[in-house]
């Protein structure tokens, strides 16, 4: 079978297993994402954007089952005053989440969003199809035609709590599409949470559109069930001195590809990608961030720390594309892997495309083990060997995780990293 | 305290022997200071007593009491009561120097069958000796060694020894990249914990440290042995004639 025949005859299979859901103002958009979809079709392993990670799992028209992770930590953030939005498989969970009011927010669900002329249809599928070029992406795609719920969250001050998305999962079979939109008003601010694995196989879209000088965090832990699978996908537009910091952490999981697109297109916006995973055997992650830098005098950050063992595989694909006349662009990217032993591998894929004169860009991705003179340091002063490579372990994820600006926040990710490493040593 | 006899050290890796034949004998209470030209295995002593990796240890012993140093991992080794302050100490991002102490403090008690540290003692104990080495708040919040100074790196060495309350100390060229005012500290700093069940092997290249850091014996180490030792004058003599005279003395 010929390559187009084999994606056209994957995307037909998997859109043969799908209706549409009616979303009245979002019909259009999701019918046009449609189209797109049978246009695209999706990836196969010959795609060069694929090159790493192979996709058919996540683009095959039955997921993989995956059994239920029975975790005994209390659930993160769960003593930080939040907003509580849980959904379960998929499915919102009205009794387990917290009214959905704040003050300064609207809070809305894309399953029940009815109005005919709703601010969400100006950003459904729109900065999704921005980010189609000029690579295809053809499972956001899919997302926006046929994601069942997600959260709408319109911003139009400082937010007073963070919100948090908690995203249970108790079917082994569940096979999940959520879509959040978020939209920040001059001068909001808002950070979001996201927590959990959600689905046996997660594919989830977030679009988010920051005006000038608004402000979004956003920290995200994709839970730690060993055979869960996801495709995600954030999809944010910037504009001027308007900041976007995203952090994601990832434990597990079978496979794992986040992609991150964003685009800088108002002058002096700021920007963080970063993140840290802990991978160890049958383990797939990939980070695929693009940021495209369309103003002046911006600052772009990605950040990507993986630590992997037994056989675990970690990928990275980062580009920075600097457009003309972005001037005074400052892009900084690094990917690092720790390899905890010989048979794990990481593949890295940093990219550069600058059309601008007067620009700072710089990348490094390194492969290394643990550093035998710091861990002979931390043994002369009487510390075990398992426990100094556990320090040296978070030592070097600690890069990726300081770029969490909030300070409890950003403890409360350590202290997890901290005590998954404790509990690994028995 | 510390016993070395007859030792012969070999690197892992290649054929090239670095130690021929060490004896030492530091009694309790008692600092020695090793002084040799470069390449005459001083450094290479220390690393090897304290357990690092990529030496072969063809002959001889080493014994810190009753403990027989050369068989146990290094983190037993310290448990037991050595101490190394490194040359180059070594700059951990992302491990605050305070977690770094404590977990040290706690894991050589624990490894000792003694009660852990709790938190607000170790805080206030800590507190006032890095006040008596001038290390602020912010030092012992700060990554282990990150963005210290020479100076710094050198007095952090000597609170964590300070800390772990080690009954051997074995100091590497601890002046090495220090100025008069830091070595002055550093020394003041090794000075207090001098007492009677502690001693002291300072390994240094110059005489200078010898002034604060006063020793009761002076050993002079070359090519792999020790080749002569004496009083605090064997320093003042090699800093006024240098190392040929002894060497072609015992050749």
């Amino acid at each position: 079978m010929s390559a187009v025949a084999e994606t056209m005859n994957v995307t037909d299979e998997r859109l043969a297993g799908l209706t549409l859901p009616a979303g009245g103002w979002s019909d259009a958009a999701r019918k046009d994402a449609l189209s797109r979809v049978q246009m695209m079709g999706l990836p196969n392993r010959r795609d060069e954007y694929w090159k790493y990670t192979r996709p058919d799992t996540l683009t095959q028209a039955v997921a993989v089952p995956a059994a239920l992770f029975h975790n005994d930590e209390a659930a993160l953030f769960d003593d930080v005053e939040r907003l509580k939005i849980v959904f379960v498989d998929g499915v919102f969970d009205a009794d387990a989440s917290d009214d959905l009011s704040l003050e300064g927010v609207s809070i809305e669900r894309l399953a029940t969003a009815d109005a005919d002329i709703h601010w969400a249809r100006d950003v459904y599928g729109v900065l999704e199809t921005n980010g189609q070029k000029p690579v295809e992406r053809p499972l956001a795609a899919l997302n926006t035609a046929f994601a069942t719920d997600g959260v709408l969250i319109h911003v139009t001050g400082a937010a007073s709590k963070p919100i948090n998305m908690i995203y249970l999962h108790n079917s082994e079979t569940s096979d999940v599409m959520l879509h959040n939109v978020i939209k920040l008003d001059a001068g909001a601010s808002l950070t979001v949470l996201e927590t959990g694995p959600a689905a046996a196989r997660l594919n989830m879209v977030t679009e988010v559109e920051v005006a000038d000088t608004a402000a979004l965090h956003h920290i995200r832990a994709q839970g730690r069930d060993h055979e869960r699978r996801a495709a995600t996908h954030i999809f944010a537009r910037l504009g001027t001195e308007s900041v976007f910091k995203s952090f994601t952490l990832t434990a597990n999981g079978v496979m794992t590809r986040n992609e991150c697109v964003l685009e800088l297109t108002g002058d002096d916006a700021k920007a963080t990608v970063g993140g840290a995973c802990v991978g160890d055997g049958d383990f797939h992650h990939d980070d695929t961030v693009f940021i495209t830098h369309d103003a002046e005098n911006c600052e772009s950050r990605q950040v990507f720390k993986k630590v992997l063992r037994n056989g675990a595989t970690g990928v990275f694909q980062g580009k920075i594309l600097v457009k003309t006349g972005a001037q005074k662009t400052d892009g900084y990217q690094i990917s690092q892997s720790l390899l905890l032993d010989g048979d794990s591998q990481f593949l890295a894929k940093p990219e550069l495309e600058i059309y601008a004169d007067d620009v700072i860009c710089s990348h490094g991705s390194t492969s290394g083990a643990i550093d035998e003179t710091a861990l002979f340091y931390l043994q002369s002063r009487g510390i075990s060997k398992p426990v100094a490579t556990d320090l040296l372990t978070l030592s070097f994820l600690a890069e990726a995780v300081d770029e969490i600006e909030d300070e409890t926040l950003r403890e409360q990710i350590n202290e997890r990293m901290a005590s998954w490493l404790e509990r690994r040593r028995g | 305290m510390l016993k070395i006899e007859n030792l012969h050290v070999k690197l892992e890796d290649e054929e090239k022997q670095i130690l021929k034949g060490v004896n030492l004998e530091v009694g309790a209470g008692q600092v020695h200071a090793i002084m040799g030209p470069n390449g005459s295995g001083k450094s290479t002593l220390s690393y090897v007593l304290s357990g690092r990796e990529g030496y072969e240890i063809t002959d001889g012993e080493a014994h810190l009491g009753d403990v027989d140093l050369l068989d146990i991992e290094p983190e037993e080794r310290a448990a037991a009561g050595l101490f190394l302050a490194f040359q180059y100490p070594v700059e951990i991002p992302g491990v605050g120097n305070m977690t770094f102490l404590r977990t040290a403090v706690n894991a050589q008690r624990k490894a000792r069958g003694e009660e852990e540290m709790s938190a607000a003692e170790f805080l206030k104990v800590v507190r006032a000796k890095a006040k008596t080495l001038k290390i602020d708040a912010d030092m012992l919040k700060r990554p282990v060694n990150v963005g210290f100074s020479g100076g710094e790196k050198k007095r952090n060495e000597i609170l964590q020894m300070a800390m772990l309350e080690p009954k051997m100390c074995i100091l590497d060229e601890t002046d090495s990249g220090l100025d008069v005012d830091a070595m002055k500290l550093v020394s003041e700093g090794v000075n207090a914990l001098r007492s009677e069940g502690r001693s002291f092997l300072v390994i240094t290249h110059y005489q200078r440290l010898l002034d604060h850091i006063k020793p009761d014996v002076v050993h002079i180490m070359a090519n792999g042995r020790i080749i002569k030792s004496g009083g605090p004058e064997l320093a003042l003599e090699v800093e006024q004639n240098g190392y040929a005279d002894i060497l072609a003395e015992v050749s």
